[in-house]
């Protein structure tokens, strides 16, 4: 509902007399049935008896029986003024859906629909399509739709076919009942016929009443005599009051002689201060409205600020405004940054509410952490499962300590190793460790995936979103960062990125198969970075790993170990676990082509003896796209003796 | 000083007459004084010397009742005008709402003028306040006296009212202006509750 509504402007401050009882009646039913009786309702009278009053009435009586009942006041200025505004910034129609939606639609002032034919039309429209719907128009003016210059034909129809309806002059009693109603509002006893006597001059403007009281408010404030009915009637017209000037005010100062008119000066001052302070606080009640109708305009709620408009001013309105704009700016940025994150929250209802902001901030956090997580670590690998042996043992060290103390002690962690000694297993391990520890997403992913996801938000123009991602992360791992060389934007990002999550005290680990002294490709910035925290290396698995790994391989796959195949290949010399894997596939799939379980004296078959029978690999045989690089007596590595087949040599590669 | 205080519905307006020793500035109080109902106005606190020379400064406080539901107080300060008390000059100055330059028409005493001008000026600056941001009226007193020895209005504008802000005709001895100046600065200075709390 527009709170635009003067408070006071409701049916039981009316006062109801005969010369617009019967336009109080009709307002009454239409407010009580808004829709189905007199509709459109059309009320005119002379400027100052009451018709906005009885307009702002009826809305809130609408509202006072049902709430739900969307409401809306505004003159025919601020129809014409939003309209022009609406079709400017394009949106005309959104403007008129606002309307059309509307049950209780109050306009004010229509006469100055003269010679505004496209206001006209509008006009026209709407009333039709609420009038379809059967909903509420009442309309105001100063004088009957016919004789409002210029005015369509159509609508003149359209008003005569509600009802018209209009508001004479206030009569005798009337005019005493509204300055006893006035009087007593404003808590001012006069003597017995004060008010009769101002109320016998022919005033038939309700405002210029109005303003005869206040002139006898301000004069009684300053009197100590009372007031008496012929000095009233003086003080209304305005007429000389010399003669009846009250005592007080005429006692002059010591050192200054009596001016010769001895006119009240400081009730003249105080009604004029009373005036200023009066007008001043209408500012705010304006502003605040003003502020209102923005805001709702734009889809805010705005309950806090018609809970203001009601206080009357109890609290600081600037501050109240100040705090509510702030709100909406709030809530705007967390739109912005939500809808980025997640398209679609754009637009929800959710940003609406300066009431509830936290759970706005809730919703962009959820879009933070949930709508597109960072790449986790892969679950299956756990730092428990890794072998420990003097080589890895200082890798495996600081992971340790790093998971008892992320960003505390080693940061970052760079891992450095040739390919396949378990550089990737080691990082994703401790990304998991780190994930039961540290609150929020752990990020983990290689290099090359990295790169992919900057190049794919380029070009979807959502670099901030992913860059959010990232640094929403409570820890970052990055696989392979020599694969960044001579990828400036890569490293660009990944720099900028690698300063904010340092200053965020967040944990960072990265591995690398290039030592960093040799990734001259890589901006000197980024890599003296690197080389800021601790540098490990990741050497080729010794022998005692080699063989617990062949022993978990050996469990896994045939369900029990062999000590003595597993002693054999551990002592294979291989650079490292990807290896072993490889020579371990080699002899499981001989022996699986032969019928018997793999054992030692197969491996060594396999591996450096006589060439096996030719065996035909079942068509389907898939077990693995592992092919042994190494391995063997060196001449016979150089023949190979056993090709995986084709799709197998495809999935290697693409590795 | 606040201006609005919403949460005690209290409008608080401090108005300093200002201007150079013996323009009428005491007088103008006085006048004010004189006419305002004893149930509104505080006691008038004036320390004055023998020959009635305002030595420290005189407070007229004015209770002006509820106005749109706040308690509005008006408090009217005159500063010593003559050059040896600027001390007291600033001290009073503090946290006013509004400014009444009272100027003396006299020609004799258009440096006076000037020189006081300036000093409201510079004591104003020295408590960061910008002569431009706070209300100022200008009351051109003593106007009823021989035309040959008075500047005019326009001419007084001329010469001290460069930034074109209200001015008043006065005759203060008379009761002429004062009034009217005192609700100019008022209009002013009330304007300002749209804009926020006064100057501190």
């Amino acid at each position: 509902m527009t709170a635009t509504l003067n408070p006071h402007y409701r049916f039981d401050t009316l006062v109801v007399g005969a010369a617009n009882r019967l336009a109080f009646t009709a307002a009454k039913a239409v407010a009580e049935s808004p829709g189905t009786v007199y509709n459109p309702l059309f009320i005119y009278a002379r400027p100052g008896l009451g018709k906005t009053h009885l307009l702002m009435g009826i809305g809130h009586a609408a509202r006072a029986i049902n709430p739900a009942l969307s409401v809306e006041y505004l003159t025919l200025d601020e129809f014409v003024e939003s309209f022009h505004a609406a079709v400017a910034a394009g949106q005309g129609e959104a403007y008129r859906r606002r309307f059309i939606d509307v049950d209780l639609l109050l306009v004010d002032d229509v006469q100055f629909l003269t010679h505004r034919r496209e206001m006209q039309a509008e006009l026209l429209r709407l009333s039709d399509a609420l009038q379809t719907n059967n909903r509420q128009i009442v309309l105001t003016s100063d004088r009957p739709p016919s004789e409002i210059e210029a005015l369509d034909e159509r609508l003149i129809r359209r008003f005569a076919g509600g009802l018209v309806i209009d508001i004479g002059a206030p009569d005798y009693e009337t005019r005493v009942a509204i300055l006893r109603r006035k009087a007593e509002e404003r808590r001012a006893r006069f003597g017995e016929g004060v008010l009769e006597a101002v109320g016998s001059l022919v005033i038939d403007n309700v405002r210029e009443l109005l303003g005869a009281l206040n002139r006898l408010v301000a004069f009684q404030a300053v009197s100590d005599a009372p007031l008496q009915p012929a000095q009233a009637k003086a003080l209304a017209t305005g007429s000389d009051l010399t003669t009846t000037t009250p005592k007080a005010d005429t006692t002059p100062p010591p050192a200054a002689p009596v001016r010769s008119a001895t006119v009240d000066e400081f009730s003249d001052f105080l009604t004029e201060v009373s005036a200023t302070v009066a007008q001043q606080v209408d500012l705010w009640r304006t502003k605040v409205a003003a502020a209102i109708l923005r805001w709702e305009g734009e889809g805010f709620s705005t309950a806090r600020l018609e809970a203001l408009l009601q206080q009357e001013m109890t609290s600081d309105p600037e501050r109240v405004l100040n705090q509510f704009e702030s709100d909406v700016r709030k809530l705007q940025a967390l739109h912005a940054e939500a809808a980025e994150l997640a398209p679609s929250l754009a637009g929800s209802s959710a940003f609406r509410d300066p009431e509830d902001i936290a759970g706005a901030e809730a919703l962009t956090q959820r879009a933070r952490q949930g709508a597109h997580p960072p790449p986790a670590p892969l679950p299956i690998w756990r730092l428990d499962d890794l072998f420990e042996a003097a080589g890895n043992r200082m890798a495996l060290q600081a992971a340790r300590a790093i998971v008892t103390e992320p960003a505390k002690r080693y940061n970052p962690l760079v891992i450095v190793g040739v390919s396949g000694v378990g550089k990737t297993h080691l990082l994703h391990a401790l990304g998991n460790a780190l994930a039961a520890r540290v609150e929020g997403s752990v990020a983990c992913l290689s290099a090359h995936e990295f790169t992919g996801e900057l190049i794919e938000a380029i070009d979807r123009d959502a670099v901030g979103a992913w860059r959010a991602r990232y640094r929403g992360s409570a820890a970052f791992l990055l696989d392979d960062v020599h694969l960044v060389a001579q990828k400036d934007r890569t490293q660009d990002e990944l720099f900028v990125l690698f300063n904010f999550l340092m200053e965020a005290g967040r944990q960072m680990v990265y591995t690398s198969a290039v030592p960093l002294a040799e990734l001259t490709a890589v901006e000197s910035r980024l890599r003296t970075r690197l080389e800021g925290g601790l540098v490990v290396d990741l050497p080729a698995p010794e022998r005692e790993i080699r063989q617990q790994v062949v022993e978990r391989l050996l469990q896994a796959k045939v369900g029990a170990v062999d000590p003595d195949l597993a002693g054999y290949l551990g002592s294979r010399a291989v650079e490292s676990v990807r290896a072993v894997h490889g020579l371990l596939q080699r002899v499981l799939n001989a022996a699986e082509a032969q019928g018997h379980p793999p054992t030692a004296s197969l491996a060594r078959e396999v591996l450096e003896g006589a060439p096996p029978k030719p065996v035909r690999r079942p068509a389907a045989s898939r077990s693995s796209g592992i092919v042994a690089p190494a391995g063997g007596v060196r001449s016979r590595e150089k023949v190979v003796w056993d090709w995986p087949d084709v799709g197998d040599r495809i999935v290697e590669e693409w590795r | 000083m606040s201006l609005v205080n919403f949460t005690a519905r209290e409008i608080t307006c401090k108005i300093v007459y200002y201007g150079p020793g013996r323009s009428g500035k005491t007088t103008n109080l006085q006048y004010v004084y004189g006419r305002v109902p004893e149930s509104r106005r505080g006691r008038m606190v004036s320390l004055a010397t023998q020959t009635d020379r305002t030595l420290f400064f005189d407070f007229l406080p004015l209770e002006l009742g509820s106005i749109s539901g706040f308690t509005t107080k008006f408090q009217l300060y005159t500063v010593p005008g003559q050059s040896y008390y600027n001390a007291t000059r600033k001290l009073v100055l503090q946290g006013a709402d509004g400014v009444v330059f009272v100027a003396d028409s006299q020609a004799r005493r258009f440096d006076d003028n000037l020189e006081s001008l300036q000093n409201l000026q510079d004591n104003l600056l020295s408590q960061g306040v910008d002569i431009r941001q706070l209300p100022v009226v200008f009351q051109y007193n003593k106007q009823d006296l021989p035309r040959d020895l008075i500047l005019t209005s326009e001419e007084m504008d001329d010469a001290l009212n460069f930034r074109s802000v209200q001015s008043f005709s006065a005759d203060a001895l008379h009761g002429s202006g004062v009034f009217e100046t005192l609700k100019g600065v008022s209009e002013l200075v009330l304007k300002r509750l749209a804009a926020g709390s006064a100057v501190a």
